[in-house]
């Protein structure tokens, strides 16, 4: 940008407003996320009861289990059962 | 975490495992992202938040791929541009219309206009909280006068004055920048 005038600036403000926030903490929480998917994973490995409740039910196995269902979570399991 | 680690520097430190600095990027790209999303690519709320998510998923898990830490803006724009296309490809799919098709060539003047965008927010970083703020409040989350007021405990009637002057110290910084760009040959970034 070459020239700059309060209003074209006032516009490039406005021009990015906040993403929710709830899409923002999922995002922030993907570390974490991970986490717990790695952990989850290994036990369905080792566990086929578990892996089968899993496949039935994802969400609600995962709630039962203590672990929060974000997103990001329940969509890479999917992937991941999908997968093997 | 201040906004002024730059990007870079945050790029390394989550290579390491900081969540901190996991968290202060995500913040940092959150808006052009979602920007991206819904005003170049038009999409809507629900693929946006897929876009959005499948996004950082990607730019967490292949950050390690990234050749340049100073290249994380461009990599970031470029992924968000390759899902949206992606979500739209595959909505059209399900649901040929003439409509999707379209969509998923983006409006690249909006594109630009993001770049642009950002770098006015990353040159918000060298103003003083308070102006950082009530710039961001009425211009970006759309705040009257009056809820500005009450959030910042400042009378409604100055707002009007305040936010004239920190845009004026905005355009400063903005000059600031573009003169050290000049010299440097390259463009600045927070």
């Amino acid at each position: 940008m070459s020239a700059y005038d309060e209003d074209r600036v006032s516009e490039l403000i406005a021009a990015l407003p906040p993403a929710p926030e709830a899409w923002v903490r999922a995002a922030q929480e993907l570390p974490l996320a991970r986490a717990g998917l790695d952990e989850i994973v290994a036990r369905a490995e080792a566990d086929a009861e578990f892996r089968a409740a899993l496949i039935a039910d994802l969400e609600a196995t995962l709630a039962q289990e203590g672990f929060e269902p974000e997103r990001p979570l329940v969509e890479e399991l999917r992937r991941r059962f999908a997968d093997s | 975490m201040a906004q002024t680690v730059p990007a870079a520097q945050l790029v390394a430190r989550c290579r390491q495992g900081d969540q901190e600095a996991w968290n202060a990027l995500v913040e940092r790209f959150s808006r052009y992202v979602y920007a991206i999303a819904t005003q170049g690519f038009r999409l809507r709320d629900h693929d946006a938040e897929d876009v959005f998510q499948e996004v950082f998923a990607k730019v967490y898990e292949r950050l390690d791929s990234l050749r340049s830490d100073e290249a994380i803006q461009p990599w970031i724009a470029q992924l968000t541009r390759r899902v949206c296309v992606d979500r739209i490809r595959a909505g059209s799919r399900e649901e040929p219309t003439e409509e999707s098709e379209l969509a998923a060539d983006p409006d690249e003047d909006i594109l630009t206009r993001l770049d642009e965008a950002l770098d006015v927010h990353d040159a918000m970083v060298g103003l003083p909280e308070n102006c950082r703020e009530i710039l961001d409040r009425f211009f970006a989350r759309d705040e009257s006068y009056r809820t500005i007021g009450e959030a910042l405990e400042l009378p409604a009637g100055t707002i009007a004055s305040r936010i004239s002057r920190c845009l004026v110290k905005l355009k400063d910084q903005l000059e600031g920048r573009n003169q050290l760009a000049a010299q440097s040959g390259g463009q600045v970034n927070a």
